[in-house]
C-alpha cells in the first residue's frame, strides 16, 4: 500500500525521538512502540508495557514488559527502556518527549529483570502513564543512536529509504500484537495537498493524509475516494493573555466567550467538518467536563459586559498567521462577530515559521490550536504558573494546587473531581476561547479498509497502518 | 583576446560571483526572524528546548564565526552538514540534483530541435499563414503561467481522462518515463515560444545579411544556404537565451516540482528555507551560482564559435 503524506524534505530523519511532523509520527509508530499510547478517548492504553503498578506514594512504578521482539529477533528488555528514556532526557539534546519524562529519576531506576523495571520519579505523579505515552517516547534498542536503518519492535520493518521521497517498510511477522494485514507499506511525500489528492484519484497512491474539507466535499460523491473523519482532532481557539490589559478584565473575557457564534465559525472556517467547543480543551477525552452546559451566543449580555469593562470601541490586535489551516479565516470571521458588540478586533498577520514562539510572550490575543493530548498534559504544559508554553499567561496558585492535588492522588474519583473543578474555573474565566474542534480528514481509495474513524489525530489508531487492509 | 584567456578571466569572475552570492544569502538568512531552533520547536516553543536545540546546532555561536567555519569547509570542498538531518548535505542533495538534471536534460533535448525547427518554418515565408499561426500560438502560450498550465493538464489528462500519471509520486523517473510527460509539457511551454521567436528573427536577419547575400551570389541555394550559412548566425542570440533557460531548469523549477511531486533542487531549497537549514540553503546557492556561471560561460564560447565575426555577444 502506498500512503501520501506531507513531509520534511530531503533532510528528514527516521529517528523516532525526533518525530515531529505527521509523517514522522506515523512512520515512528509503524516501526517502533511506546510503553503506552493514547486510546480513542485519549486515555492511556498499555502497549509494550503489559501493566504498571505504582507504590502507594506514587513515586515508584513497577512496569512489566510484554513479550515482544525487535526486528532483529532480540527481545525487548528493561535495559532497552532505560536506554531509550536516558537518550530522550539527555540534557545535551532536545527531544520533544524530554519535558514529559523529565520527572524520571533515572539513576535510581533499575531493571529488576529483563521484563520488569522499576522507574523512580522525582515527585509523586499519579498520571505517570501519560508520560509513557508522550509524543515521541518510543522504545529503541539499547545503544541505538543512528537511525539510517532503524530497528524497532513495531509492526513494520525497515526496507529502503530515499529521504524526502519514499520510505518502504515490510510487514514484521513477529509483531507482538499480531502481524499486520499489509505486506508492504510505502510512505510517499508531497507538501502539496492537491498532488496527494490527484495521485489518489488517479490510483497512484491508496491513502492521502490530511486533506481539506473542501476537497472532501468536492469528491464526496465521485466514488473515487472515501473520506475518513477523525473527530475532536484539533482544538481551535483564541488565546487571551490574562495577565495584561485588556484581557486581565474578567468581564471582557466573558464578553468574548458570549459574543462568539461558534456554529458559524465551524460552518465557515471548518466547512462544517468539526464540532463547536465550550471553551474547554479535550472534548470527548477522558476527564472532559461534559456536565458543563454548552455556551451559546448572548449578544445582549456581551454588550453589557463590554460596556461594564469600558471597552466599547476598543481596538484589539489579534495575532494570526497561516501556520495552521483556518487561522486567518477564523480571525476575520471572529472580527466580524466582535463588531456586533462594539469591539474592534484587528487581525495582524505574523511570520508563520516563528509564530508559536512569537505569541508565547507578546501580544494580547492570538489564534491558537492544539492536537490531542490528555487533559492533564494540556494543563501541565499550558496552564500552570511554571508551564513552559503558557500562551494565556494563566497563573493561579489555587489552580496549581488543584492540579497538584489531582496528580498526587491515587484515587481516580478524587482526580476526576479535581479536573472537573479546574475545568469549571477555566470555563468561567480562563484565557482560552475554544470555539471548535476540527475533524482530521484522510482520503483513501475505495478498496482500502480498516482506517479508524474514531481516533483523534495523535492518538494510537490515527495514521496507523497495521490494522489497514487492501480489498 | 584569446579564447583561453577570456575563459580564465570569466572563471575568476565567476568565483567572485559565487563568493558574493553566498555572503549575501548568509546575511539575508540571518536577517530572517527566527532560527532553525525556533522552527524546529514549532508549536511546542518551550524556551529551554529552544535553547538546547540552539546549543546542539551551534547556533549559539556568533554569525560571523559560523560563516567563517562554513567558508573554510567550503574551500576544502566540504559543503557541510544539514542542521535538520545532521548528515552531510552532499549525500542528501545528490538525489535531488539527479532529478532536476534529468528533467532539465529531457526538456532541452526536446526543446532545442523543436523550437529551432518551428522558428525556421515560420521564417520561411515571413508574414505567411504558418508564420502567423506560430506567432499567435507562441504569444498565447507564453501568457499562461506554469502553475495554471500544470493544474489544467493534470485535471484533464491526469485525473479526468486518466491517460497520463498526474504526479511522479515515488516513481523512478527513468523507469517510468510516462510520469515525465506532463511536467515536460509545462516546462516546454514558455521556452519553446521564446526560442522559436528568436530563431525566426535571427533567420530573417541572417537571410538579409551580407554573409548570406554573398553565399547566394556564389550560387548556394536551398537547404544548404539555410542550414550552413544562415542558421549559424541566427543561432548566436538563441544560444544566449538557451543559456538562460538551462539555468532556469537547472535551478529546479519549484512550481513544477511541487505540483508533479518531483523532489528536485527547487523542492530542496523550499524545504531548507522553511526549516532555516542555513548550511543547506548555502550549499544550494553555491550549486546554483556555479551552474549559472558555467552555463553562461559555455554559451558565450558556443556563440563565439557560431558567429566569430560578430565576436562575443556580451
Amino acid at each position: 500500500m502506498r500512503a501520501a503524506f506531507a513531509g520534511g524534505g530531503v533532510n528528514e530523519t527516521l529517528d523516532p525521538h525526533l518525530a515531529n511532523l505527521f509523517n514522522e509520527a506515523s512512520r515512528a509508530k509503524a516501526m517502533f512502540d511506546k510503553l503506552a499510547d493514547y486510546g480513542p478517548d485519549v486515555s492511556i492504553q498499555p502497549r509494550l508495557a503489559e501493566r504498571w503498578e505504582p507504590s502507594s506514594d506514587l513515586t515508584r512504578w513497577r512496569i512489566t514488559l510484554r513479550q515482544a521482539t525487535f526486528h532483529d529477533g532480540t527481545p525487548v528488555r528493561a535495559a532497552d527502556v532505560l536506554y531509550s528514556y536516558a537518550r530522550i532526557t539527555d540534557p545535551k539534546r532536545a527531544f520533544r518527549a524530554k519535558a514529559s519524562l523529565d520527572l524520571l529519576d533515572l539513576p535510581n531506576s533499575r531493571a529488576v529483570d529483563d521484563r520488569t523495571l522499576e522507574l523512580v520519579l522525582k515527585r509523586p505523579f499519579a498520571e505517570f502513564p501519560n508520560a509513557l505515552a508522550a509524543f515521541g517516547a518510543y522504545i529503541v534498542p539499547q545503544d541505538a543512536d543512528s537511525f539510517e536503518r532503524p530497528v524497532g519492535s513495531g509492526p513494520f520493518t525497515f526496507d529502503s529509504w530515499q529521504p524526502g521521497r519514499s520510505l518502504l517498510l515490510k510487514r514484521y511477522d513477529g509483531y507482538w500484537e499480531g502481524a499486520a494485514h499489509l505486506d508492504e507499506l510505502e510512505y510517499l511525500i508531497s507538501n502539496e495537498e492537491s498532488a496527494r489528492v490527484n495521485a489518489l484519484l488517479a490510483g497512484q497512491v491508496d491513502y492521502a493524509h490530511d486533506i481539506t474539507p473542501t476537497t472532501a466535499r468536492t469528491h464526496a460523491d465521485g466514488g473515487r475516494m472515501a473520506v475518513t473523519r477523525m473527530p475532536n482532532s484539533t482544538m481551535q481557539s483564541l488565546a487571551m493573555k490574562v495577565d495584561r490589559p485588556p484581557f486581565d478584565n474578567r468581564d471582557l473575557r466573558e464578553a468574548m466567550f458570549l459574543l462568539t457564534d461558534r456554529q458559524q465559525l465551524v460552518d465557515t472556517v471548518l466547512a462544517g467538518s468539526g464540532q463547536v467547543g465550550n471553551d474547554l480543551y479535550g472534548k470527548g477525552y477522558q476527564y472532559y467536563a461534559d456536565d458543563i452546559p454548552q455556551r451559546t451566543p448572548d449578544l445582549d449580555r456581551a454588550r453589557f459586559l463590554v460596556d461594564k469593562a469600558g471597552a466599547r470601541g476598543l481596538r484589539i490586535p489579534l495575532d494570526t498567521a497561516s501556520v495552521a489551516s483556518g487561522f486567518v479565516e477564523a480571525a476575520s470571521v471572529f472580527a466580524e462577530q466582535a463588531k456586533q458588540v462594539g469591539l474592534v478586533i484587528e487581525p495582524a498577520l505574523g511570520n508563520k515559521d516563528t509564530y508559536w514562539k512569537d505569541i508565547l510572550n507578546s501580544g494580547v490575543l492570538a489564534s491558537y490550536r492544539s492536537g490531542a493530548m490528555p487533559i492533564e498534559t494540556h494543563i501541565s504544559q499550558r496552564l500552570l504558573t511554571n508551564s513552559t508554553t503558557n500562551a494565556t499567561r494563566w497563573a493561579r496558585p489555587e489552580f496549581d494546587a488543584l492540579y497538584t492535588k489531582a496528580v498526587s492522588s491515587a484515587d481516580e474519583a478524587t482526580r476526576r473531581q479535581a479536573y472537573g473543578d479546574m475545568q469549571r474555573t477555566l470555563h468561567a474565566e480562563g484565557g482560552f476561547l475554544i470555539w471548535g474542534f476540527a475533524d482530521f480528514l484522510v482520503a483513501t481509495a475505495p478498496r482500502v479498509g480498516g482506517v479508524s474513524a474514531d481516533a483523534p489525530a495523535n492518538t494510537l489508531d490515527w495514521a496507523r497502518f497495521d490494522k489497514v487492509w487492501l480489498g | 583576446m584569446s579564447l583561453p584567456r577570456y575563459a580564465a578571466g570569466r572563471l575568476l569572475l565567476g568565483l567572485g560571483q559565487v563568493a558574493g552570492i553566498t555572503t549575501i544569502v548568509f546575511v539575508l538568512t540571518e536577517a530572517l526572524p527566527g532560527d532553525a531552533a525556533v522552527v524546529i520547536a514549532g508549536d511546542h516553543p518551550d524556551p529551554a528546548r529552544i535553547a538546547a536545540i540552539r546549543a546542539q546546532l551551534d547556533l549559539d555561536q556568533p554569525a560571523w564565526q559560523r560563516y567563517l567555519d562554513w567558508l573554510t569547509d567550503l574551500l576544502r570542498g566540504d559543503l557541510g552538514v544539514s542542521l535538520i538531518s545532521q548528515r552531510p548535505i552532499v549525500e542528501r542533495l545528490a538525489d535531488s540534483a539527479a532529478a532536476t538534471l534529468l528533467l532539465a536534460a529531457v526538456t532541452l533535448l526536446v526543446l532545442v530541435p523543436l523550437a529551432v525547427a518551428l522558428g525556421m518554418l515560420a521564417a520561411r515565408r515571413e508574414g505567411g499563414r504558418l508564420d502567423r499561426v506560430v506567432s499567435a500560438v507562441s504569444v498565447a502560450l507564453y501568457a499562461v503561467p506554469e502553475f495554471a498550465l500544470a493544474i489544467l493538464l493534470i485535471a484533464v489528462f491526469g485525473v479526468q481522462l486518466g491517460w497520463l500519471p498526474p504526479t511522479a509520486f515515488g516513481a523512478d523517473l527513468l523507469a517510468r518515463p510516462a510520469v515525465l510527460v506532463l511536467p515536460l509539457l509545462v516546462l516546454l511551454a514558455r521556452p519553446i515560444c521564446t526560442i522559436s521567436r528568436l530563431t525566426r528573427a535571427g533567420m530573417l536577419d541572417a537571410l538579409r545579411g551580407e554573409h548570406v547575400r554573398h553565399a547566394r551570389r556564389l550560387g548556394i541555394t536551398g537547404s544548404r544556404l539555410w542550414l550552413r550559412h544562415a542558421l549559424p548566425g541566427a543561432l548566436a542570440p538563441v544560444v544566449q537565451q538557451l543559456a538562460r533557460t538551462t539555468d532556469w531548469l537547472l535551478g529546479g523549477v519549484i512550481v513544477v516540482e511541487a505540483v508533479f511531486v518531483i523532489p528536485g533542487l527547487g523542492t530542496a531549497l523550499v524545504d531548507a528555507v522553511s526549516t532555516r537549514d542555513i548550511p543547506t540553503v548555502q550549499a544550494l546557492c553555491v550549486l546554483v551560482a556555479v551552474t549559472t556561471v558555467v552555463v553562461n560561460l559555455v554559451a558565450d564560447l558556443v556563440a563565439f564559435r557560431l558567429a566569430p565575426r560578430t565576436g562575443v555577444v556580451r
